[in-house]
């Protein structure tokens, strides 16, 4: 069943269109990956799903319902949440709090403090510092951490590999294999090709703020991807 | 003697500048709102005091649990439509509507209330005093806005430190859009801030109605003192306010022993020499404010 639909969605900073009428969908317990370089429009396709842009109504269709242009807040109620880029760690806030904020809704479901320390056993060891006074491999755990904890049907992450070495990419990776074994839905954004070719179902590159490609990793050869990518 | 005397009248008028700051502190800490019409609000409240106290026989004090959640409403209406719109574009914007809505509030209470002084008697409390030997009496008032003034910190510390509500203060006010993100509508959670602010201002003013004489365009210089307990303490730093308070309330009271005329000047000197010493206050979090 389609959890996410996206029609035509254009989105505009101003004067400025960073997006040109993206269509896109996403089923339910599928992992699907945006690709695409720098500026293509990926960190602005998710800040517009997740509420943070304005979009026109009809745009995007979540679970039957069209949700264009509800708040944050609105869309966090029905389970659709943002890990946002940079991962965005409230510095004044412990590592519980900064979990205990991403459930702040109280939406039901099974992610709890307990399941979030059993799969990211750090946090639980460093509950009580500094949000930020983790490595960025660490924050980026937590991150993901208090987007669980709004049990999301759907989770958006951005750019889960920025600034981090590779290993610890993988375990992060490795930490979304167990999220989606929860039942959550994920919509991937990353400019880390091959790590995504290798959990995705499904992949679109985005160019320029459109989709220039889209298919199951299996189906698209390396060099459709780079001329996608690259635009040659 | 004498002098023991001063310092203790000092601190406790701190509690009530304390009682003036915390309100300004919170708004000014959750949301990054500089209120100028702080102080008129807290002259608002004590008019409607004066009116319950008329309207319906109310003792002043009791007149509190009238007054206090009518300002809250005040201020939970006034965010929305008011005190958002500014918000998130810089300073000036808020200090002007804010400075606005002081210059209202002031002439509005001038119209009805027309430009007596007025105070509010709460029936013999405000001139006993309890003995405590040696010649040293403090007064049960001052003593009692001293206890509520560090009762209300203690409260407002729990409530920040500890509630889902207070963990959302401080997350909004580290970074409003990744609040909102996770799912705290800001516009609501201003709200409750600006309506806990007026409630302790509220509570400021009735107390401040008591002790002394005020009049429509009494607010202005409330709002300087509380500025200066707010600065002394430094920002965001509940208990630094209160401390804040007590430095100015015993400067005050100490400059007013060596002459009566210097009660006025030896507050703000105080606040001056704080701000040339020590910047960003006494015990200022070490966070950017931006």
């Amino acid at each position: 069943m389609t959890l996410l639909s996206v029609r035509e969605l254009s989105a505009f900073y101003g004067d400025f269109q960073a997006l040109f009428g993206i269509s896109l969908d996403v089923t339910e317990g599928e992992t699907v990956a945006v690709i695409g370089a720098n500026g293509a429009g990926k960190t602005t396709f998710l800040r517009a799903l997740a509420g943070a842009l304005p979009v026109p109504g009809s745009a995007v269709t979540f679970d039957g319902r069209p949700v264009g242009g509800r708040s944050s807040p609105a869309l966090v109620d029905l389970g659709l949440v943002l890990v946002p880029e940079g991962r965005k760690i409230f510095p004044s806030l412990s590592v519980r709090e900064n979990l205990l904020v991403g459930a702040y809704r109280g939406r039901p479901g099974p992610w709890t403090l307990e399941r979030v320390y059993r799969l990211f056993p750090l946090l639980g060891e460093r509950r009580e510092q500094p949000g930020t006074n983790l490595s960025g491999g660490e924050q980026q755990m937590l991150a993901i951490g208090r987007g669980l904890m709004a049990n999301p049907r759907l989770l958006l992450v951005d750019e889960i590999s920025l600034g981090l070495a590779p290993l610890v990419v993988k375990n992060l990776y490795r930490a979304l294999e167990a999220v989606k074994a929860e039942g959550t839905t994920l919509l991937v954004v990353e400019q880390d090709v091959s790590q995504v070719l290798a959990v995705a179902q499904r992949v679109y590159c985005f160019r320029k703020g459109a989709v220039a490609l889209e298919g199951a990793p299996a189906r698209l050869t390396r060099e459709r991807i780079s001329a996608a990518y690259f635009g040659t | 003697m004498a002098w023991l005397d001063t310092i203790v009248q000092g601190i406790l008028l701190g509690g009530l500048y304390a009682l003036f700051a915390t309100g300004l502190s919170l708004t000014f800490g959750v949301m990054r709102l500089v209120n100028l019409a702080h102080g008129d609000f807290s002259i608002l409240a004590a008019f409607i005091a004066v009116v319950a106290v008329q309207a319906l026989g109310l003792n002043p004090l009791l007149a509190l649990v009238l007054v206090v959640p009518v300002m809250a409403a005040v201020g939970s209406r006034l965010q929305r439509p008011v005190l958002n719109r500014p918000l998130g574009r810089g300073t000036p914007p808020a200090v002007l509507v804010t400075f606005g809505l002081s210059i209202v509030t002031q002439n509005g209470l001038l119209e009805a209330f027309s430009a007596d002084s007025r105070r509010l008697n709460p029936g013999g409390i405000e001139t006993a005093s309890l003995h405590l030997g040696g010649g040293l009496a403090v007064g049960w008032f001052p003593l009692l806005t001293f206890a509520v003034a560090v009762l209300l910190l203690v409260g407002l510390q729990i409530l920040i430190g500890r509630s889902a509500v207070g963990r959302a203060f401080r997350a909004a006010s580290d970074d409003g859009g990744t609040a909102a993100l996770m799912g705290i509508d800001n516009d609501r959670l201003y709200a409750v801030a600006m309506a806990l602010s007026l409630a302790v201002v509220a509570i400021a003013g009735i107390f401040l109605g008591i002790r002394t004489t005020f009049t429509f365009s009494s607010g202005p210089d409330r709002l300087l003192f509380a500025f200066e307990a707010v600065i002394i303490g430094g920002l965001g730093s509940l208990w630094g306010t209160l401390v804040g308070g007590v430095i100015l309330g015993v400067a005050q009271t100490t400059g007013a022993r060596v002459s009566p005329g210097w009660g006025v000047l030896t507050g703000p000197l105080v606040f001056l020499a704080v701000l040339l010493l020590r910047p960003s206050g006494l015990f200022a979090k070490s966070r950017r404010v931006d």
